[in-house]
């Protein structure tokens, strides 16, 4: 059994029996077994003493049995940590930042409040999820449409308290960002309620978000302030038609034009995530072809050569697909003036037509579409890209940790961001799926993103070299002024360094909320490297 | 026949049958979280990244689906929901109660050898 730290065995376990009391004794998770299952299996740590593990766990149903964890926990000075469906894979599970945290598992809260088909929200408790939200709209043939992130498990609550992304239109896709109205315990187990839920028999809670005077909304994600119970969320209205196109580009140095004017869709709102590609450097993450691995032999090639070299090749360098969603007329429209547009930016841009489909989907189309993110549809097909495969047949990672460094929307922030990644891994002998055609990717509409997915494993020796790759790449990208937007708890120490500017004013600005509005520090310590005052000197 | 001889017969049917409409529910439950929580991994059909991984696993010896499966063992089905395999995270016991995993292993192993009979594993 792990303790909470500072905290005596005998109060630990008073703690638990007045838990058990608020919750009942079948939602407090305290034997080994049990609490085990709040372990994080992709943990880059896994069963090394660093792992951060739970010492137990509750599950209240209500929000007033949250106001009373959080009391008790107050009493005890137990830190608490909140999760909402815990599916928080790759950045942490449902394993807490601080060791011998209690977790308070969110996912009995699972009722759907609402869903509104004409304005177009929804509200949700934590334990929703994006799968449960969509068959309820599906059953119910509610006209909206969801945004959801590749693993469909997550939770609108969850997803959006990370920062969580997924792939339709710019205002959708960005979770917190289309989120409208928030209730929240705070650490002195108050309720709040946000924007205008604040104003007593209100009925535009998800119609308004503002509300009047400082939004403290922010505060609520990627952090530790508050234990949230309600969330609003703008959807959008079911659009009738979806259609894809690409467009190819024939130079290496026409990644420039082509991303400006994808931008100039994608920042007037009428396209979903445009999803980069390049025919001569293979796709996402593939080695690269074998000319082009002769090429990169003598090192990083010059632009010219690369020019050249794609010359020769006589394929395109660079793709994009683009994905409408709208009335029928104006979608085709849309593509129609898209190819003028690009004809026009680009000469040799070249098209071709991808699919129409009309929404929503009928059910009996569902299981064999490819890219049911796009089309709101929740799944977990994406484990396919990690999931053992024939190439990896005899030896699958376990799991993984995912890096993405926030570079500027254009070509030489790309390229540079490539190479930066490129050499960190050669730093390290280590394979770097990295070339001149390597695409980023667009989650968050105004700015790239260049991945990193590092293996995580059920084995200490090689985590050891993973954990060492993954923090240089943090290191790398940071010295050449590029922050990630989301990290594990392993790392969050380190990523909250990086954004340092000012002595790390913004750090310090956080730990004195930290510290007036958690006065005992038990929400989440440590969280994206927030530390309540008593424990800020055990920092990573 | 004599009439105590049909009584207890009658009664023999009587809770055979009470026994299987019982285990008949619980495979229904079974299918039904089944369905929930695994066949967005292990479904039959293209995509499914359970159904692909263990079709790389056993390379054709075994059906990549959970659900076509003859040779699952009860204690396979818990060790796997609550140990996780490779990318396959565990589960809680908020997501999958001990009693829906009960219903979720009596629905895997209703193809299986029952206790006694020879495994036939195909391996
Ligand atoms: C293969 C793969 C693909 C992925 N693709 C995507 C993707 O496309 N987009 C994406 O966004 N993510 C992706 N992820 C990451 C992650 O799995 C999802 O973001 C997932 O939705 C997060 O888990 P969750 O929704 O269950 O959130 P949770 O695990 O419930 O919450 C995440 C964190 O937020 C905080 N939190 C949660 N609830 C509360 C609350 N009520 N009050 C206060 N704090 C709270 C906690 O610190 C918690 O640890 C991917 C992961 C994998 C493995
Ligand atoms: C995220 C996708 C995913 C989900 C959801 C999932 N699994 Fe799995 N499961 C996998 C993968 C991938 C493997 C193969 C692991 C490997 O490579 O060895 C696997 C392996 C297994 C195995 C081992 C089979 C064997 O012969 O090795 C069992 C049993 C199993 N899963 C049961 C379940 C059950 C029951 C559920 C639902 C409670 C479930 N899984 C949910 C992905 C998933």
């Amino acid at each position: 059994m792990v303790l909470p730290p500072n905290v005596s065995e005998a109060d630990f376990s008073a703690a638990l029996g007045e838990f058990r009391s608020a919750v009942g004794a079948d939602w407090v998770f305290s034997s080994d077994a049990d609490v085990a299952l709040y372990r994080d299996s992709y943990s880059i740590y896994w069963g090394e003493p660093e792992e951060r593990v739970a010492s137990a766990a509750v599950a209240p149903a209500t929000v007033e049995e949250v106001q009373q964890v959080v009391r008790i926990a107050n009493k005890y000075r137990i830190p608490l940590y909140p999760i909402s469906t815990g599916r928080n894979l790759t950045y942490g599970g449902s394993a807490p930042t601080l060791r011998g945290s209690l977790v308070v598992d969110l996912k009995r809260m699972n009722r759907i409040l609402a869903v509104d088909e004409k304005r177009h929200f929804a509200l949700v408790e934590p334990g929703v999820s994006y799968f449960d939200l969509y068959n309820h709209i599906r059953e119910r043939n509610l006209e909206v449409m969801l945004d959801v992130p590749d693993p469909g498990w997550g939770s609108p609550v969850g997803n959006s308290l990370d920062h969580g992304v997924g792939y339709t239109t710019a205002p959708f896709r960005d979770h917190f960002g289309s989120h409208c109205g928030m209730e929240v315990v705070t650490a002195e187990g108050e309720i709040i309620r946000t924007g205008t839920g604040a104003v007593p028999n209100s009925d535009n809670w998800q119609d308004f978000h503002y509300g009047a005077g400082p939004t403290i909304d922010g505060l609520f994600a990627q952090s530790n302030f508050g234990i949230v119970t309600k969330m609003g969320f703008w959807l959008m209205p079911m659009p009738e038609a979806y259609l894809t196109g690409t467009v190819t580009v024939p130079r290496y140095q026409d990644f420039d034009p082509l991303i400006h004017e994808v931008s100039y869709w994608e920042d007037l709102g009428l396209i979903g995530m445009p999803d980069y590609g390049s025919p001569i450097g293979g796709g996402f993450f593939a080695p690269p072809p074998a000319a082009l691995a002769a090429l990169m032999a003598s090192g990083w090639p010059s632009i010219d050569a690369l020019e050249r070299f794609v010359g020769v090749e006589a394929r395109p360098a660079w793709s994009v697909r683009l994905h409408f969603y709208g009335p029928e007329e104006t979608v085709r429209a849309n593509w129609q003036a898209a190819k003028r547009r690009f004809s026009g930016a680009i000469p040799g841009a070249a098209f071709q037509d991808g699919e129409f489909l009309r929404l929503p989907i009928p059910p009996e189309q569902e299981p064999t579409l490819p890219d049911k993110p796009r089309l709101g549809i929740p799944s977990l097909e994406v484990f396919a890209m990690v999931a053992r495969n024939p190439s990896t047949a005899n030896d699958p990672a376990d799991g993984h940790a995912d890096f993405f460094a926030m570079i500027p929307r254009k070509a030489s922030a790309v390229w540079e961001a490539a190479r930066v990644m490129f050499e960190t891994y050669r730093e390290m002998d280590t394979p770097a799926p990295y070339n001149p055609f390597s695409t980023p990717i667009n989650y968050y509409s105004r700015c790239f993103i260049m991945a990193a997915v590092v293996p995580t494993w059920r084995d200490p020796a090689r985590n050891s070299r993973s954990r060492e790759l993954f923090a240089r790449i943090m290191d790398r990208c940071a010295e050449r002024g590029w922050g990630c937007y989301r990290t594990a708890p392993a790392f969050q120490d380190q990523l909250a360094r990086t954004y340092s500017f000012n002595n790390n004013a913004l750090l310090r600005f956080r730990e004195k909320l930290k510290d007036s509005i958690d006065p005992n520090g038990i929400l989440s310590p440590g969280r994206y490297g927030i530390w309540p005052a008593s424990m800020r000197n055990t920092r990573a | 026949m004599n009439r105590v001889f049909r009584v207890v017969i009658a009664c023999v049917m009587l809770s055979a049958s009470a026994a299987y409409a019982q285990s008949d529910a619980t495979r229904q439950k079974g299918n039904e979280v089944f369905q929930y929580w695994c066949a967005t991994c292990h479904g039959r059909g293209a995509g499914m990244p359970g159904t692909i991984a263990l079709t790389a696993k056993y390379k054709g010896a075994l059906p990549g689906a959970l659900e076509d499966r003859t040779d699952l063992t009860p204690q396979a089905v818990r060790f796997v929901v609550r140990n996780g395999a490779a990318i396959m995270p565990f589960f809680r016991k908020t997501e999958v109660s001990d009693a829906d995993l009960d219903a979720i292993t009596e629905y895997l192993v209703r193809r299986s050898p029952q206790p006694g009979e020879r495994a036939n594993t195909g391996r």
